[in-house]
């Protein structure tokens, strides 16, 4: 059946690589609007960054990171299609024209960026390798992990990740890797792996999901640079940007202080030059995007800002409970800075 | 009629040859030329959206563990010795599974046309059971249902302090090359010979003089002794190492891991469903004047099945058996689901994944599909062709 999904999405990359003419600047974004939603790339179900809920709606910071995008170029955050794909379905799908953007918990590498007709617009959310392990083992670190049996999702950067950090610490290990997540977590529960590896924040929302989460624990260490960021086909500058420029605008809006409940009065009341730029109170910052004047307004009213979006799917009011740690924004003790709109 | 195209020097469509010739080459033309355009423009489009194509990435490190591997591998290895892991693990699976499915489905054959009520309604139940419920769901249910509801390594199913069942999968003594290993090779190829000559000289004198020879017991007490007397002589040719638990798991030994039961079980009682019905059918396909002509010649009963019937029977079931064994090699692929590492799930999957290179990556995978199950039909045709009927 995966055979057959693969297969089918890599003979439906061929014909559309064979058949239709070659990507151009701004094929993207005339498609989108030519059909009227964006197409949108998500995990097979992560809590957090992207899970269907109980009505079926795909919530989580990814799916709002699409969402924000069609808030920018249509001023409605609902016109977003999910395609829900596996880690080794994701960059065949988007390289085909599958999805317009794709947004998996995808990790930022120089070969994914370079070498696959791909590249990243930026980063959602800076994450790192970390291990789940069963209290019983008694392991408190990860140095102490030498014979054991390991669960990986295939096709990820985990797999090579996990393979380095026991290479270099001189320890043996056998991995045992699973299509998708959720195999992987059962074959945890079951006790065919002793650790479940994978990016630190999807361990904390796979333990969620677990029948006894308070049975495992999270080892300390960060094994790993893993940077997740929202991707696009490569040679479409005007589509790289309006993504790209999307995630820059929820952080601006965070620095600033806008929040999708004040962001109405802001741009209608501002005396902050900066604000004013920002919400389309001044400029055309927006028209060079092929924007909407008013898109961060849009994104801002009906997404939120990055700090808004992180609190509702990760943070503490969630079953996750992820601190902002390195996601927090430059002048708050993280990493997350945007470059800014003028 | 003959002069007349004769007398034609012309080319004509009004020709029935010519116009052959003409759509042949037409057709030839076109599938050749459409072929040419695919390839071109793929490339052409591949470079102009700055997607690597090509095979070098087969030279680069992959950098990531395989569970099992049946040669030496480190992480610094190959895509190239990656892809030849994964082609030994599919092909580990398929010959595993078609032995285990033949001998199971002959017997489960059989069993449907023995005259004993209970045997027969037995092997009916196991045949409509297994061959109507998807192969995919059955290895889903071996391995998450049964492999992996085992104790752990540490409350392991403890056989003799030898074997280990656990959701590890067996764990059993490993064997490797002790002094005696060179003798004990040479005795089995002499024992291999001598049982070579004794079955030729005993089909011979059967043909001349029609005395039969007890060619399997004897064959089997050259097999047994010859070897065994080398052992004597030169020590035993394999030590074994017993598996230890240590730390997490098992240490040291021979493991079969419970993708690998659970894959191979599935399929194997998946796919002698099948076979069960082909033997009976082709069992059924020898008319019962066979069976009374050699009652009547004083065959008994287990000679007339072996010499008579089998050897009828065989000519109906290779044929449809063979799409079996091909079926069986195909659905190897589904232990993607459960993290077996084959062919499908470790190059079509991680390979894949890791470089990017999904065109090169699934036109080699299917080739290899395309190449194991041309070879199990050659094969297969070739033994057929062998039992066919010599009509003298």
């Amino acid at each position: 059946m995966k055979m057959l999904k693969t297969t089918l999405a890599v003979l439906t990359a061929a014909a559309a690589l064979g058949a239709v003419s070659t990507a151009q600047a701004g094929a993207t974004l005339d498609a989108v609007k030519k059909k009227g939603f964006v197409q949108c790339g998500v995990s097979d179900g992560l809590p957090g960054f992207s899970v269907p809920d109980a009505q079926g709606k795909i919530i989580g910071i990814d799916a709002d990171v699409c969402r924000a995008v069609a808030a920018a170029v249509f001023g409605d955050a609902t016109k977003v299609k999910f395609s829900q794909l596996n880690a080794k379905e994701r960059f065949t799908a988007l390289q085909s024209g599958e999805v317009d953007v794709l947004s998996r918990n995808t990790t930022w590498t120089s070969s994914r960026d370079a070498g696959m007709g791909l590249v990243f617009t930026g980063v959602t959310y800076y994450d790192g390798v970390g291990f789940l392990v069963n209290k019983k083992l008694g392991v408190s670190s990860a140095k102490e992990l030498d014979g054991a049996t390991i669960c990986i999702q295939a096709g990820t950067t985990t797999e090579l990740n996990v393979s380095d950090f026991f290479r270099a610490n001189n320890l043996k290990y056998t991995p045992i890797t699973f299509d998708t997540s959720d195999e992987s977590a059962k074959s945890l529960e079951s006790g065919r792996c002793d650790v479940l590896t994978s990016d630190k924040s999807q361990l904390f929302a796979q333990r969620s999901k677990l029948a006894a989460p308070t049975e495992y624990v999270v080892l300390p260490e960060t094994i790993s640079k893993e940077p997740l960021g929202p991707v696009v086909r490569k040679g479409d500058e005007e589509w790289f940007s309006i993504v790209k420029w999307t995630l820059f605008a929820m952080l601006n809006a965070e620095e600033a202080g806008i929040t999708s409940k004040n962001v109405e009065a802001e741009a209608k009341g501002t005396k902050n030059p900066d604000v004013a730029r920002l919400l389309g109170g001044d400029g055309e910052y927006g028209k060079d995007l092929k924007l909407p004047k008013d898109w961060v307004v849009q994104i801002v009213k009906q997404v939120g800002n990055y700090g808004e979006v992180f609190e509702k799917n990760l943070g503490q009011s969630t079953d996750l409970k992820i601190d902002r740690g390195m996601n927090a924004l430059w002048n708050n003790g993280g990493i997350q800075y945007a470059p800014p709109v003028r | 009629m003959q002069n007349r195209i004769g007398a034609q020097k012309g080319l004509s469509l009004s020709d029935p040859r010519v116009r052959a010739w003409l759509f042949q080459i037409l057709t030839i033309v076109f599938v050749v030329g459409l072929g040419w355009y695919l390839f071109h423009n793929t490339q052409t489009n591949l470079q102009h959206r700055g997607i690597t194509s090509g095979f070098d990435f087969l030279d680069r490190s992959a950098g990531f563990g395989i569970a099992q591997h049946l040669i030496p591998y480190v992480e610094s290895d190959s895509y190239a010795r990656v892809f030849v892991i994964g082609l030994l693990n599919t092909l580990l699976v398929t010959l595993i599974g078609v032995v285990l499915a033949t001998i199971l489905g002959f017997i489960i054959g059989v069993a449907r046309l023995s005259p004993n009520w209970m045997i027969n309604k037995l092997a009916t139940v196991y045949v409509e059971t297994f061959r109507n419920i998807p192969p995919l769901l059955q290895i889903l249910f071996w391995y998450f249902a049964v492999f992996l509801t085992l104790p752990g390594p540490r409350g392991s199913i403890n056989i003799d302090d030898t074997f280990f069942i656990s959701n590890r999968g067996l764990n059993m003594p490993g064997a490797s090359m002790a002094e005696g290993f060179w003798p004990f090779v040479i005795a089995v190829a002499l024992a291999v010979l001598a049982v070579v000559v004794m079955v030729r000289r005993a089909n011979r004198r059967f043909e001349e003089t029609g005395e039969p020879f007890h060619k399997f017991w004897v064959g089997l007490a050259l097999l047994v002794v010859i070897p065994g007397a080398c052992v004597l002589l030169f020590g035993s040719p394999v030590q074994w190492e017993v598996p230890q638990l240590k730390g997490f798991n098992f240490v040291g030994g021979w493991v079969l891991i419970p993708e690998l039961l659970a894959l191979t079980l599935a399929l194997t009682i998946y796919t002698a469903a099948f076979i069960a019905e082909i033997v009976r059918s082709g069992i059924r396909s020898v008319s019962h004047g066979q069976t009374e002509a050699a009652r009547s010649l004083g065959l008994r009963e287990g000679p007339t099945l072996r010499k008579v019937i089998i050897p009828q029977a065989l000519r109906v079931i290779i044929p449809p058996l063979t799409s079996q064994y091909l079926n069986l090699a195909k659905n190897s692929s589904l232990a993607a689901g459960i993290g077996y590492p084959e062919m499908v799930s470790l190059f079509a999957g991680t390979v894949l994944n890791q470089t990017g290179q999904a065109i090169e990556v699934i036109a080699i995978t299917m080739s290899v599909y395309l190449a194991i199950s041309i070879s199990i039909s050659l094969l297969m045709n070739w033994y057929n062709k062998r039992i066919a009927l010599i009509e003298r």
